[in-house]
């Protein structure tokens, strides 16, 4: 891997890898991908967030749908593990709780496919800088 | 269009039900149920102005609807299209009505600094660490700054060390700068251990280089070129994470030889710990991480002017370092405008016990327990009724009502009989009795300690036998006073922090519950019904109707029948014979008449 060598340097990386992001996180582009963030720090994986995670890879490609899944830390929620992020392009992202293979499956079908909101979801009471 | 309506315990007790309930109702009237779907949601975090309906995508946010205001909402936001001013938000500063739920911040008294990439990136791609600002902090260091410069805006900052004891963290710096030697070391303290917190694990499980970054900031100040992370080995998806972020960084060369060009070399490798207590205070950290025993030795010399090896060493705990790299990016001025006077920035917290939303939080310092406790918090489980606030861990003591609307930072909580610790928040209703909570504390610390000074390992060993007195309803009042003395001789004798403080959880329920202390010493009575001892199964011989169920449930035999048939019953009720009764509560859990008490 390319070294990084000067504050220059990390600066034009910064703004590139940002746009990723960006593609990722803000999805100003409409043809962009549904991104799922799933948190999986110790405890989360202890809840199953890693089980959920494979399933819902498999439902996802069951359904054909085009999603990326990354994993994350943990989102602080402890009182409703396993914890998601999802993020349908163009929209706020949304969280939602108590996320077991069952609430995975209507995520998917009901909120990614048809814009449906499902239970568990967690408003975020935070800001963050 | 969606409408989120709040079920958080809090919300649903003030009728957020029957808000769904009409909402349904009323839009199936208007044959609107197609259009907008009304669904419950967790926690807002605003409780105090509960029941909060939201309507997406607008994020309008209406606060304390009742069930007779639904109509309202429908006929004039979902079908005309006009807010519903009066249920808006009302700004108490300047009184003017809020509507979208992204210009109200300030209601969310959460601000995320420590945990700014926590949840929200890929702990295991360096990358998106880097497109958030990462190793900026570095870069502008190495660039732009000499080492005293940074120490200043540390020092300058506010920052004071998040292990607990609250030490400025840029004057650690600077006497471990100013000693001359041909190597020093930057040490992160990871050896988290009281009982029920992990922000530092979360941290570096969700952000790992932001730990990285900041301590080859440190040692760019110091002037040190190695790093060590000493961390517990019960820990192994941090280490892990660590262990790719370290690897990452050395690829991107922003670890190593000549960072960023400018001839400062800095590298970081792991010191796995066994996961003693003691292990968290720095000179038995340090100890422990050169192959010896984990014992404390006395201070001075500070580490600062020998420590590993040694050699001087700066030891920051996780949450420290976490906040580093954005005080360097942000600048000192912005860090040291939030928080209190004397306590600047935020504090995570691992809020657990009889609370709703379980959880880990961020909260400036200077936010009050009330704050945490009833609007983060979502109040206590079950409606029951607040009692008591556990922080510090064995180290720390309980706060009480009265305490609820101290801002809480370091000195504030001293001045309170606790203290800030790492950051774990215990919070007990009123089942939890505060005399088997002193003592759990107390076996925590008497298992922990190394043993290496005779106060600690004598004395402490002494008060728990004076609790276990207590609680098994053998206790006398000369035992309370004798927990007070043993507690100043501790305070004042014992070798180390682990040890001068493991008294405070004793001393602040005496303190704070001292009738609770005596009830158990004088009455032979625990209110809180935990303590086993204390209390007597008890059949109501009128209630029970003598099936005998109780009896067969019963592993110790103490149950058996009476002559005596109650008016309207066949069978002889039945008796508890207290001296055989294990107390395990059995007989109690399978009573169908509630015919079995607690006296």
């Amino acid at each position: 891997m390319a070294k990084v060598k000067s504050l220059a340097e990390l600066k034009a990386m910064r703004e590139k890898l940002q746009s990723n992001l960006d593609l990722r996180e803000k999805s100003n582009n409409p043809d962009s991908l549904v991104q799922v963030k799933v948190a999986m720090a110790t405890c989360g994986i202890a809840a199953g967030a890693k089980q959920v995670m494979e399933h819902m890879m498999e439902k996802a490609d069951e359904l054909k749908l085009a999603i990326v899944f990354t994993q994350t830390g943990c989102m602080g929620y402890c009182h409703a593990e396993p914890t998601i992020e999802v993020k349908v392009p163009g929209k706020d992202p949304i969280v939602f709780g108590h996320v077991d293979n069952k609430r995975a499956d209507e995520i998917l079908t009901k909120y990614v496919m048809n814009n449906e909101l499902v239970e568990g979801v967690i408003p975020v009471n935070y800001e963050k800088i | 269009m969606h409408v989120l309506v709040c079920g958080g315990t809090g919300c649903q007790a003030s009728a957020s039900a029957d808000i769904i309930k009409n909402f349904e109702t009323i839009l199936a009237e208007k044959g609107l149920q197609n259009e907008v779907q009304v669904i419950r949601t967790g926690c807002f975090g605003f409780c105090e102005k509960g029941p909060i309906v939201k309507i997406m995508p607008d994020n309008t946010f209406y606060t304390q609807v009742k069930p007779e205001d639904v109509e309202k909402i429908i006929n004039e936001h979902i079908i005309k299209g006009r807010k519903v001013t009066d249920l808006l938000y009302m700004d108490p500063e300047n009184k003017e009505h809020v509507s979208d739920s992204k210009h109200m911040g300030f209601y969310r008294k959460q601000l995320r600094i420590a945990l700014r990439n926590c949840g929200f990136i890929n702990p295991e791609d360096i990358d998106e660490y880097i497109s958030r600002g990462g190793y900026e902090a570095i870069a502008k260091v190495l660039g732009e700054m000499t080492p005293q410069q940074v120490i200043d805006e540390i020092t300058k900052s506010g920052l004071r060390g998040r292990g607990g004891a609250g030490f400025p963290t840029g004057v650690k710096w600077g006497l471990c700068a100013k000693n001359k030697a041909d190597q020093k070391y930057v040490i992160c303290n990871a050896d988290e251990g009281d009982p029920g917190a992990f922000m530092d694990r979360s941290i570096m499980e969700g952000d790992p280089n932001s730990i990285i970054e900041a301590m080859a900031i440190c040692g760019y100040a110091i002037g040190a070129t190695k790093g060590l992370v000493y961390i517990r080995a019960e820990y192994p998806l941090a280490i892990h994470r660590l262990q790719v972020a370290i690897a990452q960084a050395r690829d991107y060369g922003l670890l190593g030889n000549d960072i960023l060009g400018s001839g400062f070399d800095f590298d970081i490798e792991l010191r796995y710990g066994a996961g003693a207590f003691v292990c968290g205070e720095e000179t038995a950290l340090i100890h422990s991480m050169e192959g010896k025993r984990g014992e404390p030795t006395l201070k001075p010399p500070f580490p600062a002017v020998s420590g590993y090896m040694e050699k001087p060493s700066n030891v920051n705990n996780v949450e420290t370092f976490a906040n580093i790299p954005i005080i360097i990016t942000k600048g000192a001025d912005w860090f040291a405008s939030i928080g209190s006077e004397k306590s600047k920035g935020t504090k995570v917290f691992a809020l657990a016990g009889q609370i709703n939303n379980v959880g880990l939080i961020e909260v400036p310092m200077g936010t009050t327990l009330r704050d945490i406790i009833y609007e983060i918090g979502g109040g206590i489980k079950g409606g029951r009724k607040f009692k008591a606030v556990q922080t510090g861990g064995p180290s720390g003591g309980c706060l009480t009502e009265k305490h609820l609307d101290t801002a809480i930072d370091y000195d504030s909580l001293m001045a309170a009989g606790s203290m800030m610790g790492s950051g774990g928040m215990v919070v007990m209703d009123d089942t939890s009795c505060m005399v088997a909570i002193a003592k759990f504390y107390l076996e925590f610390t008497c298992e922990e300690s190394c043993g290496k000074c005779s106060p600690c390992r004598i004395g402490n060993k002494r008060m728990l036998e004076i609790l276990n007195k207590i609680t098994e309803g053998n206790g006398t009042m000369d035992d309370l006073q004798e927990l007070r003395n043993l507690a100043a001789v501790i305070k004042d004798t014992a070798l180390c922090g682990l040890g001068q403080t493991s008294p405070n959880p004793v001393l602040s329920t005496l303190d704070n519950f001292w009738d609770e202390y005596v009830e158990h010493v004088v009455d032979k009575k625990c209110r809180a019904g935990v303590c086993k001892k204390l209390m007597n199964y008890e059949i109501d011989r009128d209630k029970c109707i003598g099936c005998g169920k109780c009896a067969k449930n019963c592993p110790a035999e103490a149950i058996s029948k009476t002559e005596y048939i109650a008016e309207g019953h066949k069978l002889p009720s039945m008796f508890i014979d207290t001296t055989k009764c294990i107390k395990c509560g059995a007989c109690m859990s399978g009573c169908k008449f509630d015919a079995i008490s607690i006296k």
